[in-house]
């Protein structure tokens, strides 16, 4: 039979603030355990929250980029569960009116087609903390740092029908949130987690069947891994006449194998309701026109503008701009050397390359986008080759040797441009090579194309690559076709 | 509504209540009681009435997002059970 696959996603994201979302303390990444965790945190009694405006700005930046309605009143509401990194006893969260209402994003799927997920709503939600399993003694050590971190919770409609068009999904939230600058992207520190809901159905069915979800992934490729593996899983059952239990799945990315969890059966009982600590939350008119007066470039846009105004190819331009960091960079690069072309062929090749080898991130890069731009003027303006500037000049730039005219210099790679200097060095190798000039003289047209190779190879290797290779090859083609 | 001795024992170990044998039947005779109550109110017309997240006719204010708070761990985990290094200990979870 053939099946087709179901998934929707929901998508926790925590919010570039500086404090929590209802309490003073930082929340920055990677603190000593329990420095950021204050009376609110740790549930003291007595202590009340108080909402942070600007993680409700950022929400509703989101909601902005995806199309979305903004709620005039959105409600806290308590979420009921125990577990010792939740001292409350219940996470503030929203569940009927939530601040972000339904939306659309268009996503681009990699066979070129194009494809709009809806997003069911966003909501506003503080982080838990974290349990350390590791052994205390048979105890669990508890570090709170996290708790009260604001997070948005993206829900989606049950639209994506392959692990291709989710994490196309995924990467494009991912592209969106880091262009708004309402969450640093960083996945390794659980910045971005997503839930996948999975199920599966016989070709052409309209009823969806029974769903699981596997909870907090936080790499593309270990969710793409879990959804073929839990896609799989769901086929084999329903094959061998079996059903899918509605249940909660772990995915461990370190042995790709995935454990049920917890069944809907034994469920937590949220039992929400609406927290009397928080009033309602109004945005008022004024507060989202402000907001759309500093909305950045989304990804989309920039693209366009890409494409527009450099003239890039629409997956060079999307590849580009999906990453605001590298899209600033680019335009950083372009402003320098007026050349568009090849500044993108330069940070998605070389650049892109020397970064992925070295693990570091485009704000790490110790090459400098105005000296980016100074190596392709000098490509440019033939004061060195392109194969120099890749072999000798980039891997200088890279250990920060100086700058571009001063490597030149001092590893004197100028291009030799001079007619006089390479007819001598011309001569001086065909001369060396008699028998191959014979050859060539004798051959036809597609054969002297193959054999002028074996001129230019020896020449340019004498040059030490600094001879103008398209001065060359007019030389020798005067000489040895007349 | 009539509740049952199974459906009691679901709903104590959902909300972490310890419900001993003994009680068990009195129990289920005054849930199924309060739930008769809840039937009754259902004949009540609300459709006209918007739901309240709140009694005051207030709204929340906004702080503005800075760092007020120090930390002080050291004062919080002087009243805790157990501590080390840093994190607090409680007795193993699991799930």
């Amino acid at each position: 039979m053939q099946w087709e696959t179901v998934i929707g996603l929901e998508i926790h994201v925590q919010l570039a603030t500086r404090s929590k979302i209802f309490s003073g303390a930082p929340c920055s990444f990677g603190a000593e355990p329990n420095t950021q965790a204050c009376a609110v945190d740790l549930a003291m009694p007595g202590t009340l929250p108080v909402l942070n405006e600007q993680a409700v700005r950022y929400a509703i930046m989101f909601g902005l980029a995806v199309n979305s309605e903004i709620n005039r009143n959105s409600v806290f509401e308590r979420k009921n569960y125990f577990y010792p990194d939740l001292p409350k006893g219940y996470q503030t969260s929203q569940l009927e009116q939530p601040i972000v209402g339904c939306g659309r994003v268009d996503i681009l799927l990699p066979d070129g087609s194009s494809k709009t997920v809806r997003i069911h709503h966003a909501h506003l939600e503080e982080d838990a903390g974290k349990s350390l399993h590791a052994d205390f003694h048979g105890m669990t050590g508890i570090d709170l740092n996290r708790a009260g971190t604001p997070l948005i919770e993206i829900v989606t409609e049950p639209d994506m029908r392959s692990a291709a068009e989710a994490i196309a999904f995924a990467r494009k939230m991912h592209s969106i949130v880091t262009s708004l600058g309402i969450c640093d992207g960083v996945m390794a520190h659980g910045s971005m987690r997503f839930d996948v809901n999975i199920s599966v159905r016989p070709s052409g069915s309209e009823t969806l069947g029974t769903r699981t979800e596997t909870k907090n992934l936080n790499s593309f490729k270990f969710m793409e891994d879990a959804i073929h593996k839990e896609v799989q899983r769901q086929i084999e059952l329903l094959e061998e006449g079996g059903t899918v239990a509605q249940e909660t799945r772990l995915y461990n990315g370190d042995t790709g194998e995935s454990r049920a969890m917890r069944s809907k059966e034994e469920a937590n009982d949220y039992r929400y309701f609406p927290c009397p600590d928080l009033l309602p939350v109004r945005v008022e008119q004024a507060m989202i026109d402000d907001i759309v007066g500093q909305m950045p470039e989304l990804p989309d846009a920039r693209q366009a503008r890409f494409i527009g105004s450099y003239q890039l190819s629409r997956s060079d331009a999307g590849l580009l701009a999906a990453d605001k960091a590298l899209a600033d960079y680019f335009e950083a690069t372009v402003k320098s050397c007026n050349d568009p072309r090849l500044s993108a062929n330069w940070i998605m090749a070389d650049l892109a390359g020397a970064l992925n080898k070295n693990g570091l991130e485009i704000a790490a890069c110790p090459i400098t986008p105005h000296r980016l731009g100074q190596l392709i003027n000098r490509i440019a303006d033939n004061t060195i080759s392109g194969k120099i500037a890749k072999q000798d000049v980039f891997p200088a730039l890279w250990l920060q040797q100086g700058e571009v005219d001063e490597i030149i210099e001092q590893k004197g790679l100028r291009q030799v441009s001079d007619s006089g200097a390479l007819e001598q060095l011309v001569d001086e190798i065909l001369a060396a090579k008699a028998v191959q000039v014979e050859q060539y003289r004798n051959a036809d047209d597609k054969k002297r194309k193959k054999l002028l190779g074996g001129f230019m190879g020896p020449i340019m290797q004498a040059s030490k690559g600094q001879a103008n290779p398209a001065m060359v090859n007019q030389i020798l083609r005067r000489k040895l076709d007349n | 509504m009539n509740l049952d001795d199974n459906d009691i024992r679901k709903l104590a170990t959902l909300a972490r209540i310890n419900v001993d044998n003994s009680i068990i039947e009195d129990v289920a005779h005054k849930i199924s009681d309060i739930l008769d109550m809840i039937d009754q109110m259902q004949a009540l017309d609300t459709s006209a009435v918007e739901p309240m997240a709140n009694p005051l006719d207030a709204i929340q204010p906004l702080r503005p997002d800075q760092v007020t708070e120090p930390n002080q761990r050291e004062a919080f985990q002087a009243i805790a059970p157990a501590t080390e290094n840093g994190l607090y200990l409680v007795p193993k979870v699991i799930d």
